[in-house]
């Protein structure tokens, strides 16, 4: 298949054109570390947007920073480093996931797969940080969106429905994010040995309590021996993890308040920095289920309330390697490989209207049979398809990667 | 004047009465309003310069009532205004005169009020202050709290995607809702989220946040509620020049400090302040900045401290912390006041609502200055300062034939804003009033995108019509693909 990698926005403007006068549909990728999420499609030509790459504006006192779609995400985060600023929604990196390398992926696929990690609970998705972009549409054209200002309300705000569109809207070609300082420190309590019912309802009572939880965790007894953070693999026993940013003295306070309030639940540990940054790196990469790389993976967002219940139901029905985050609102499964549907039938009973599962790894063939996003009720799907139609109405771009027809 | 809107349709209007007796088959009881003394109450929002009579008000109190009437006016081609507590300041719910308003107010009530999951279910007529009152007994809140929050409501917070004081640590409404119902123009329902995160598919959650009302009617919403701080403390800072306090607000953010507010008031909105409430402001500043720090009691303290230190490096004349939360809210309660006491100097006022890169202040209040004797018309200034949203108040006398001198004053504010890498609205929204601006911010092809957006969701153009966009096309003609012989005509002219 042919790949065409455009080294600025004109050229990827008559790429995109070119696919509409021929009417060839487009694979769209950054890096392509995320090409194996989504229903496979036929595509004609490759259309690779790593070409577009370099910071074109960093502002660290307005928090602004804008950088070509096809920016390394690492090349970001190693300049927003030295300024000790970060994206706040930490993107995971699900390059191990689908069995690549670490730090690969782009800043425009981060935003088009929305995809956030623990701090998600706290500081919003990386919808909540995209300020604004450039993009050329399925129709061949040029358009712009937002800006580079934190509050701005000038018509549609098109950066949402970019961000988790996978590429089936538009060719992002810059995006203008809003970043944050980091957290000067970062601790981590740990409550040992809970049944998951158990560790959502400690989870909950920190999250609601006044200590400013930025991560909650929970990991079964199978999954955390896999930690690299030896606390957490010794443990012996299930750990649940709540994490805590900021000043060094509040964090030192909190973590003593925390440890206290939780001392009902179970045994409590303190992990302090370099051992908290690890284990939250594993729970957002979501290390945890990436072996054996041939069983289907699982991606569930729920009320946090019913993480536990939900997470249950399937692992009574199959032979289920799973965690939780934001506190029971998202779980991670790893299910067994036989499975013809991936276990859909079982997930989506599970899972109810309330909430959303998504098929995050599964051979291709799996993938063409089973709905990998959450199917859609008559009215949202129709009204889906129709917002496609005002993109892409030729279907150039990514088609069918998240439903059929769109 | 309001800018021009569509012309009305005779024959729409011709036809009041069997529309009003078809709607009150839907919505029974008082629900329709056809009085014209009733109708008044309804023929402006927060701007009252823009004033139209709507040719009917329906009250509906049921989602499937909102159906129902939308589905009704869809197939009559019957143009709809919704209304949530018509506190807009763009003119967003300023009425057709042949259209109906819908107005939510019959959805009052909370639905579901859930700790654990940490949100609430509210419908859409229910005040934004409301939310926090039902749960602040337990010590949480909802944390977008837009000025006029006792009588906005979160439906229209929905449409507005409103702001407020705390927006630059804890976001808008987007930020902060999870999911909603929504009634399209054709009378479809549609559920987006609920109390878990981030549903899959379009975001169509948020493209609703900011929508205007131009996209559907929005029947129930649920937003995510926070513990409240467990301390909070503000520092009165007053600086010789607007460029030293605009330094110093620079300075915290790149010391590492996100303040829970941050405000600025520049000497003349001090001044009319000091006269209103006796805030105890200092009136012999040039600026004044209100850094609210919020949090753990150890770290308020502690950023306190470092904020006072930055504000003197900075150059502050005056340093006042509070001491207690009476003092803390004497504080806010000059700057929440900001709006009513500059009204009280001048017989009218335009507020503005431009969002600047915050390292161009200096420049841009420079330059409105300069604008200011210009027009010869006085300007005060108010500014959340954190994210750059600037609230220039621009004081006219509407009988002395003052208000179109006002509003060129404004637009030229607002292109000043764009001109310096800002935006148009931060959160009071396009509506009628920035409506012919929008090309000033958007090139034709952005628009059209928008419009297209548009016709997924209304088709017919019915739903609050004349708002937001500056022209509207008709959907097929913006839908239509210009790819001839293969190829698109002039494919190497730059298009952007």
């Amino acid at each position: 298949m042919q790949t065409l990698r455009p080294a600025n926005a004109g050229e990827l403007l008559e790429a995109v054109k070119d696919a509409l006068a021929d009417a060839t549909p487009l694979e769209i990728l950054g890096n392509g570390t995320k090409r194996d999420l989504g229903r496979p499609f036929q595509a004609g030509r490759r259309l690779e947007t790593a070409g577009l790459f370099g910071i074109t504006l960093y502002e660290p006192g307005e928090l602004v920073l804008s950088a070509l779609a096809g920016t390394p995400l690492a090349e970001i985060e190693r300049t927003l480093k030295e300024q000790r600023q970060e994206l706040a929604f930490e993107p995971p990196d699900l390059g191990p996931l689908y069995g690549l390398g670490e730090g690969m992926q782009t800043i425009g696929g981060v935003i088009a797969g929305n995809l956030s990690g623990p701090r998600r609970i706290k500081a919003g998705a990386a919808r909540d940080h995209f300020l604004g972009f450039h993009a050329v549409s399925g129709r061949g054209e040029a358009f712009k969106s937002g800006g580079r200002v934190m509050k701005n309300v000038t018509g549609y705000d098109l950066s949402k429905l970019m961000a988790g569109s996978w590429g089936t809207l538009a060719v992002l070609s810059d995006v203008t994010l809003k970043v944050l300082p980091r957290p000067e420190k970062t601790r981590t309590v740990l409550v040992l040995g809970l049944e998951p019912a158990r560790a959502v309802a400690a989870m909950t009572a920190a999250l609601t309590g006044p200590h400013d939880v930025s991560g909650a965790a929970h990991l079964p007894l199978g999954l955390a021996r896999l930690s690299a953070v030896s606390y957490v693999q010794g443990a012996g026993r299930g750990v649940t993890a709540l994490r805590l940013e900021g000043p060094p003295a509040s964090v030192a306070h909190r973590c003593a308040e925390l440890k206290k309030e939780l001392a009902g639940f179970g045994a409590v540990e303190e992990l302090h920095s370099a051992n908290s940054a690890l284990l939250w790196r594993e729970i957002r990469d979501a290390r945890f289920v990436i072996a054996p790389q041939d069983r289907p993976v699982w991606r569930i967002s729920v009320p946090p309330q019913s993480g536990a219940g939900v997470a249950g139901k399937i692992a009574r029905a199959f032979d289920a390697a799973w965690f939780m985050e934001w506190g029971g609102g998202l779980l991670w499964l790893s299910l067994p490989k036989e499975l013809p549907d991936a276990g859909e039938s079982v997930v989506r009973a599970a899972v109810g209207q309330e909430g959303h599962a998504t098929l995050f790894r599964a051979p291709a063939d799996v993938r063409a049979q089973v709905p990998v996003f959450q199917p859609q009720a008559p009215a949202l799907a129709a009204l889906t398809a129709r917002v496609k139609d005002s993109f892409d109405p030729r279907r150039i771009l990514n088609p069918g990667r998240m439903y059929a027809g769109v | 004047m309001p800018p021009l809107m569509p012309a009305p349709d005779r024959a729409t209007i011709a036809r009041r009465g069997e529309i009003a007796a078809a709607l009150r088959a839907i919505v029974p009881g008082e629900g329709v309003i056809v009085d014209d003394v009733a109708l008044r109450a309804y023929e402006s929002d927060g701007i009252a310069a823009y004033k139209q009579k709507p040719m009917i008000v329906v009250l509906p109190d049921t989602t499937e009532q909102v159906a129902r009437v939308l589905r009704y006016c869809h197939e009559q081609g019957v143009k709809v205004v919704p209304r949530g507590g018509g506190t807009s300041l763009s003119g967003g719910a300023m009425p057709l005169a042949d259209g109906i308003v819908l107005a939510l107010g019959k959805f009052n009530r909370i639905r579901r009020i859930d700790y654990a999951n940490r949100v609430v279910v509210a419908e859409p007529g229910v005040t934004n202050l409301g939310i926090t009152s039902a749960v602040q007994h337990m010590g949480f809140y909802y944390a977008p709290d837009p000025s006029s929050q006792i009588a906005c409501t979160i439906g229209g917070n929905v449409a507005e995607n409103s702001g407020g004081v705390h927006c630059l640590k804890y976001g808008m409404t987007a930020n902060n809702v999870l999911g909603v119902e929504f009634v399209l123009m054709t009378g479809e329902t549609v559920r987006l989220g609920g109390a878990h995160l981030d549903s899959g598919g379009y975001d169509l959650l948020g493209l609703m946040n900011g929508s205007e009302g131009l996209l559907g009617v929005v029947t129930e919403v649920t937003v995510r509620i926070l513990r409240a701080p467990a301390h909070a403390q503000a520092l009165l800072l007053g600086f010789p020049s607007n460029e030293s306090a605009g330094d110093c607000v620079g300075a915290v953010i790149a010391a590492g400090i996100i303040p829970g507010g941050m405000e600025m008031m520049d000497r003349p909105a001090i001044h009319a302040v000091e006269d209103f409430v006796h805030a105890g402001y200092p009136r012999d500043v040039e600026a004044l900045v209100i850094v609210e720090l919020d949090g753990p009691r150890v770290e308020v303290a502690e950023l306190v401290a470092r904020v006072e230190g930055i504000a003197r490096t900075c150059g502050a004349v005056y340093v006042r912390v509070s001491k207690d939360e009476a003092e803390r809210l004497k504080f806010w309660a000059g700057r929440k006041a900001a709006f009513p006491a500059v009204g009280r100097i001048t017989p009218d006022y335009l507020c503005m609502d431009g969002t600047i890169p915050r390292a161009q202040l200096p420049l841009v209040l420079k330059r409105t200055d300069e604008l200011s004797r210009k027009y010869g018309l006085r300007i005060a200034n108010v500014f959340h300062a954190g994210d750059g949203n600037l609230h220039p108040l621009i004081l006219f006398d509407a009988n002395a034939g003052e208000l179109e001198r006002a509003e060129q004053l404004g637009a030229d504010i607002l292109r000043l804003c764009v001109e310096v890498g800002g935006v148009l609205t931060g959160e009071h929204g396009v509506g009628v009033e920035k409506r012919d601006l929008m090309p000033t911010m958007f090139t034709e092809i952005d628009l059209d995108q928008q419009q297209r957006v548009k016709c997924a969701f209304d088709p017919l153009g019915l739903l609050n019509p004349g708002k937001v966009f500056p022209e509207l096309h008709r959907c097929a003609e913006l839908g239509k693909l210009h790819v001839s012989g293969g190829r698109l005509p002039h494919p190497d002219l730059p298009r952007f």
